[in-house]
């Protein structure tokens, strides 16, 4: 059932828009404007006259080895952040959702780390993964030098990947509980009744009817990923070491903004932009195709 | 009648506006700095101190971050027309400033605001960083160092070792003495550029880069792979394979410095401007000594770090007056001895250290030890190789060797291999700029 309004004035629905298309126009295709036509020159920090290069920035990125790796660190950094907070919100949700008491408890409790801003989080992270003060530390006493973030590029990888997971388990788990409470409790019962054991309601019942939630989840999960690693990783290894950590969007912020080089940054903005829409475009062509939508 | 109100109410407001302000309003100059915490404050009391001593202009000094953020602040100011007069920039940043058409020339703006500057009384290697080829100054050195070593006196008696090493053998020895003693961390390092790349080669009159660090041309091309910084950077190798100390990176909570002032390592390469601090949180014996060389050679002098005042364009004489103003006060013998003494940064000008020097000042016991800076600045006059480098995007190329080195430090590259890599994406960079300031060249 479609529920439909009609505005009787033909240039109110316009007005009421305008606001929204202001933002978006001013914080989005402006800048994303800006970036390409920068993407094309080379401008100089203070201003001034840009010169036209045409295609060259994008020949050098392509030619530059380091942009591949990034590239690569980017592709792992996604998958990991994506496949450990999805997997670990959605257990937590089945649990919390067979909760009896104290339900709202555990959901509120569960809620929380979302409200934690990402340097914030990065802070509480570095601390506790410190090799020689943290929490970690344990690790180092049991056997020297096994864990050193500050040189040891895969660990300083996992401390990256654990922080961005941690800060987006709880985004997840709201949705995941929420799309696991309109699954009407009759179907499960019913095939709890025939005899089918928790997992295999879970496979045949549960997880197709949560699909569209699963779906939405891994498009914003993986956009993120892409871009919002970058609070996380300017708090804690900014990039490194040895470029370990150099993923896409903060290379992105570290050419720009302190290397001062506005259009090569630009030509990565740009490159960057353009993986996004592709992988988004690959999730809905490939993957939509299964999801089986209710109603 | 409505609109009437509201006129009546607007004029009034208008008048009152005029009435709060002075008969004979200041000059307002604006000035954009990129030092936090204990420094910051330091700033802005100089900026009081010079509001208090004249009452034409009034500068209001504004924290905008780290060095880094101040510039990118600065930057996107000048992009929208809406600057400051005065912006404070890090070292690394001058073949930009000086490129960048947003700069009024520090030597012009004196002579255009009517003051006969004696620019020999600017110590000669601080003045040359910020200079023209011709000599000429392009912007006020205002927080000027030079990296020394930091020792812990009772960790060298405890061990045996008469003094602080002059060599950098003899260093790693000392090291090695010191782990033997039981020091559970000789020494705080890291591959700190600024002082293991840039001074190491000033000292040893060996190059960076080609066209003398940059400062004969933007075609210069990077050679730090084909000097005796390769085994510098194996000697680096060697202490975090040895476990002679612990790596320690700013970024990961304890920096050098903290490590060191704690009594916790026995050693660490840092700014003489870290003095002041380190003597505020320190419990132990300490002092600091001249940065080491390599064996069989006469060191040069040291190069100034630090950061320098750019005045930027697009304001009027009469408020370029003022700024000129400003530049007189802190270039005061007066000035330079407050400066110095609340923060550990050392005089600019000559004038500024004699008066230091016949105080006493380096006598006291507090202060002791912040001659060495001076004394390892002034060791020989500045040659074409210890004048110090201007190259274009070196943050960038910063970041790029610091990359290459904890992939060394991994043990994934060997030192050669790691250098020449960085050698290989920095001249890259420096092609870059060439490129983006084709047809230009450095003053």
């Amino acid at each position: 059932m479609i529920k439909r309004v009609l505005f009787r004035n033909r240039l109110l629905p316009y007005l009421l828009i305008l606001p929204e298309v202001l933002i978006v126009f001013v914080f989005f295709y402006w800048p994303s404007a800006k970036a390409l036509f920068w993407s094309f020159t080379l401008e100089p920090p203070f201003g001034g006259v840009a010169r036209w290069v045409g295609l060259d920035n994008f020949r050098e990125l392509f030619s530059s080895p380091e942009y591949y790796e990034s590239a690569g660190i980017t592709l792992i950094f996604a998958f990991w952040t994506t496949a450990i907070s999805m997997g670990l919100a959605l257990l937590l949700a089945i649990f919390v959702d067979r909760v009896i008491r104290g339900l709202v408890v555990y959901r509120t409790v569960l809620m929380w780390p979302y409200a934690v801003a990402a340097p914030a989080a990065a802070v509480a992270f570095q601390f506790i993964f410190q090799p020689g003060v943290g929490f970690f530390a344990f690790l180092n006493d049991i056997w020297p030098g096994i864990w050193d973030p500050n040189i040891v590029g895969a660990d300083a990888m996992l401390m990256v990947i654990i922080a961005a997971s941690w800060k987006s388990i709880t985004y997840n788990f709201i949705f995941f509980l929420a799309g696991l409470q309109t699954i009407p409790r009759t179907f499960v019962e019913a095939a709890a009744l025939d005899g089918a054991g928790p997992i295999r309601r879970f496979i045949t019942i549960v997880f197709p009817l949560l699909s569209p939630t699963f779906f939405f989840l891994l498009v914003i999960n993986v956009t993120d990923s892409f871009t919002e690693g970058f609070g996380i990783i300017n708090v804690m290894t900014q990039g490194g070491p040895g470029g370990a950590t150099n993923i896409l969007v903060y290379k992105i912020y570290q050419d720009g903004f302190i290397g001062l080089d506005l259009s090569g940054s630009s030509a990565q903005s740009v490159v960057l932009m353009g993986l996004v829409i592709v992988l988004t475009f690959i999730q809905f062509k490939w993957i939509e195709r299964r999801i089986h939508y209710a109603e | 009648m409505e609109r009437k109100t509201l006129a009546a109410a607007a004029a009034i407001g208008i008048l009152a506006a005029g009435l709060a302000m002075p008969a004979e309003a200041k000059t307002r100059i604006d000035l954009w700095y990129g030092l936090k915490g204990y420094l910051g404050k330091q700033v802005m009391k100089v900026c009081e101190r010079f509001n208090a001593a004249q009452d034409e202009y009034e500068i209001v000094c504004t924290g905008k971050g780290n060095y880094d953020q101040a510039l990118q602040a600065g930057i996107a100011a000048y992009r929208a027309k809406k600057h400051p007069h005065i912006l404070q920039g890090v070292e690394t940043a001058t073949g930009t400033l000086m490129l960048s058409g947003a700069i009024y020339p520090a030597y012009q703006l004196m002579a255009d605001a009517g003051y006969d500057v004696d620019w020999s009384d600017y110590i000669g290697s601080i003045m040359s960083y910020y200079a023209s080829s011709d000599g000429k100054l392009y912007s006020f050195p205002f927080n000027s160092s030079t990296p020394v070593m930091y020792y812990n006196i009772d960790m060298y008696e405890k061990a045996g070792i008469a003094g602080p090493a002059e060599t950098w053998e003899q260093f790693e020895e000392n090291l090695r003495t010191l782990k033997a003693s039981g020091a559970a961390c000789p020494i705080a390092f890291s591959t700190y550029l600024w002082v293991h790349l840039e001074q190491f080669s000033y000292m040893h009159g060996e190059p960076i880069s080609t066209r003398n660090n940059g400062f004969d041309g933007l075609d210069a091309e990077l050679v730090f792979n084909k000097t005796s910084y390769v085994k510098h950077v194996e000697r680096l190798k060697r202490w975090y394979d040895e476990k002679l100390g612990s790596y320690a990176k700013e970024l990961f909570g304890v920096g050098t410095r903290e490590s060191f002032a704690t009594g916790k390592c026995g050693h660490y390469f840092g700014s003489i401007a870290s003095h002041g601090t380190v003597l505020k949180s320190a419990k132990m014996n300490w002092d600091v000594a001249p940065l080491p060389h390599n064996e069989g050679v006469t060191p040069n002098n040291t190069v100034v770090g630090g950061a320098s005042f750019w005045i930027l364009k697009g304001f009027d004489e009469a408020e370029y007056k003022g700024v000129a103003a400003f530049f007189d006060f802190i270039r005061s013998v007066e000035s330079q001895e407050f400066w110095s003494t609340v923060t550990g940064y050392v005089p600019t000008t000559r004038s500024g250290y004699d008066a230091l020097v016949a105080k006493g000042f380096y006598k006291q016991k507090e202060y002791a030890g912040r001659e060495v800076a001076i004394e390892s600045l002034a060791r020989t006059p500045p040659t074409p190789l210890s004048r110090g480098l201007r190259l274009g995007y070196f943050r960038q190329i910063k970041k790029i060797i610091g990359d290459e080195l904890e992939q060394m430090l991994a043990g994934k590259k060997t030192a050669q291999e790691a250098l020449d890599n960085a050698v290989k994406r920095g001249n890259e960079q420096l092609r870059r700029f060439e490129k983006q300031y084709e047809g230009q060249s450095l003053p």
